[in-house]
């Protein structure tokens, strides 16, 4: 988290890009403070990486200003801004060897051969790779074309590194290993990461905040938690985690805790803070797939709907089980395998589901 | 499957047939020029290198072929120069009339070469420049640029567009970058570029013709004797020409094929 006072290592102040009539990035602000791992974080087209190229000096902002260390850098070129960046294509240079490769942005500032070739097989060697200096890039493997890049990219002791996507080429099992080694590697540098992805699990694996946009807008800024749990809207409790999304009529609202009216019945949420509610408004709760109890029979307690289930989903321990609420709206709850030993688990089962009041989240300005 | 069999044969004799249709003039110039008799007769005469020391000894084939060398090296080096800043301005940037610029580009090979050469010797001859060895070279410049444009275009549309950008983010220059990125991707093209446009200029005839004046190349002199009379010294040249064209060419067919690693 930047600290107040001082400013923070990465500002965008109010940064528009277009291209065209298209809008890339809208009106965005973001602080980045020293030695943070962000994660920017949406679907493809939202922005994110325009974001990261902008921080390059690869495209320049149409309105608004960047600043990196204090100091504008709107108009400085990429090779003026020390802000490597590992490419999604990592993009290693298929005529050099690996050393080679790692020496390129040393070779560039005019570092003496023999300085810049000590340098880079000291970087190799953290990344566990000396052996692999003289071979051609060609010949290696995904994950260690991916150390390879890594270490190109920090040979010049950034205080910044940028991430494009860079295990999207990688199967699930490498990319595990990569998040391990890319956190260990952020926490022992202490300089700030700038990861941009569509994959949820990475970003919430490494970031200590994500940034979450949707068609060029930051739709949310905040630890992974707060937004898992708290969800600033509908956007991003869609996007994020498995949520239940209700929507209903406010018909009752005391002592923090507000009653609505929706589709699968009478429900009722704990509201903390200002979110203040007038009966006859409208409402939305986001429920947590994980919060969800099962039971066979209906338990009579509050925030209890009948659900018929569709279909199991097993991603190793955790199973996702699909339902069909009353109203013919999808609803899902996760489960550790173990919990659901004890029920009777058949496609078109008749089964309640129920939360407690305190579980639910109340979307803002809704 | 005996159907398939014949099939085959049948397609493989065809292959046989068209090459031969093709090749057999040049390997008959190729046997004729060791061959004794003044007229191309069957039977052979005797095996002599007769005609090669003739022309060994013709003081105006070798300023020929002096004269060829140094517009085809000349032709060579400018020609994909150019070649390649328009490849690269292709590559790299977006512009208003871009498709126009690339249509007039490769334009010159589509005319026809009688009507170039006329038009050549027309504009060079108002501006006081026909008749001299540069004004060959110039031509064949306009000739040749389009070959070495495409040749080099091709590899940079197989490299990763992130590469230049990713030497820029490691601190380099634009020029440098040029230097330490695109020059090494595309450096078979460029070394093919050369070698296609050497052939292409070295072979050249009606363009040169116009243009030459007293400044004879190869072919144009090839012509000259073989208008005098029937003189086997043809056979001889047309084999040095024809070996010396191939060679450049199949270098650059060599250079073109070695497949660019796309992502590495």
């Amino acid at each position: 988290m930047p600290e107040p006072g001082h400013e923070p290592l990465v500002v965008f102040e109010g940064v528009t890009r277009r291209f065209g009539d298209t809008v890339a990035v809208e009106r965005m602000d973001l602080a980045i403070g020293e030695g943070e791992f962000v994660a920017i974080m949406g679907s493809s087209g939202c922005g994110k990486t325009t974001t990261l190229r902008m921080l390059a000096g690869l495209e320049r902002p149409s309105e608004g200003e960047i600043r990196i260390e204090g100091r504008r850098v709107n108009e400085l070129s990429p090779a003026e801004r020390d802000t490597p960046m590992v490419w999604q294509t990592l993009a290693l240079f298929p005529f050099l060897d690996v050393r080679r490769n790692v020496e390129f942005g040393l070779r560039m500032r005019g570092i003496p051969a023999p300085a810049r070739r000590e340098k880079a097989m000291a970087w190799l060697d953290r990344m566990e790779i000396a052996e692999l200096a003289d071979r051609d890039v060609a010949q290696l493997s995904g994950g260690q074309r991916q150390r390879v890049a890594l270490a190109r990219a920090l040979v010049t002791e950034p205080r910044i590194l940028l991430l494009d996507e860079p295990m999207s080429a990688l199967d699930a099992n490498l990319v595990v290993r990569m998040q391990a080694v890319l956190a260990r590697l952020q926490r022992d540098l202490g300089i700030t990461f700038v990861y941009v992805t569509h994959s949820q699990s990475e970003a919430f694996a490494m970031a200590d905040r994500v940034v979450i946009m949707s068609r060029g807008v930051v739709e949310q800024i905040g630890t992974p938690q707060q937004v898992y749990r708290s969800p600033a809207n509908r956007f991003v409790a869609e996007f994020v985690g498995a949520n239940n999304i209700i929507s209903g009529i406010v018909t009752d609202y005391r002592e923090g805790v507000v009653t609505a009216e929706t589709a699968l019945g009478m429900l009722r949420a704990t509201v903390t803070g200002d979110v203040a509610r007038t009966p006859g408004g409208g409402i939305t709760f986001v429920v947590g797939a994980d919060r969800i109890a099962l039971s066979g029979q209906p338990a009579g307690a509050g925030n209890e709907v009948r659900l018929a289930l569709i279909s199991e989903e097993f991603i190793g321990s955790v199973v996702t089980l699909h339902f069909e609420a009353s109203d013919g709206s999808p609803f899902r709850a996760q489960k550790q395998q173990r919990e659901l030993d004890t029920l009777a688990l058949e496609v078109g089962a008749t089964m309640w589901a129920s939360w407690p009041a305190e579980d639910v989240h109340v979307l803002p300005g809704e | 499957m005996s159907a398939e069999r014949a099939t085959a044969w049948f397609l493989r004799g065809y292959v046989v047939v068209v090459f031969a249709f093709v090749f057999a003039p040049i390997a008959a110039s190729f046997v004729f020029s060791f061959n004794s008799d003044r007229f191309p007769t069957l039977p052979l005469g005797h095996f002599t290198l007769h005609w090669y020391e003739t022309i060994f000894n013709d003081p105006d084939v070798w300023e020929a072929f002096a004269n060829s060398a140094i517009v085809s090296a000349c032709t060579a080096v400018i020609a994909t120069f150019i070649g390649f800043c328009t490849a690269y301005t292709d590559y790299r940037f977006r512009f208003f009339g871009k498709s126009a610029y690339l249509g007039l580009a490769l334009l010159p090979p589509t005319i026809p070469l009688v009507i170039m050469g006329l038009a050549m010797l027309a504009l060079l001859s108002r501006i006081g420049m026909s008749g001299r060895l540069d004004s060959i070279i110039v031509a064949h410049v306009v000739l040749c640029s389009p070959f070495a444009m495409a040749v080099i275009r091709l590899r940079l549309a197989q490299m990763d567009p992130s590469l230049e950008a990713a030497a820029w983010n490691l601190g380099a220059s634009e020029w440098q970058a040029m230097g330490a990125v695109i020059l090494p991707f595309t450096a078979p093209a460029i070394v093919a570029a050369l070698c296609l446009t050497a052939a292409v200029s070295f072979d050249e005839f009606a363009v040169a013709w116009f243009v030459s004046g007293l400044n004879k190349t190869v072919p144009v002199i090839i012509l000259e004797i073989l208008q005098g009379n029937v003189d086997p010294q043809i056979n001889a040249i047309g084999s040095i020409v024809f070996i010396t064209s191939m060679t450049l060419v199949v270098v650059a067919q060599i250079l073109i094929m070695t497949k660019a690693p796309r992502r590495a």
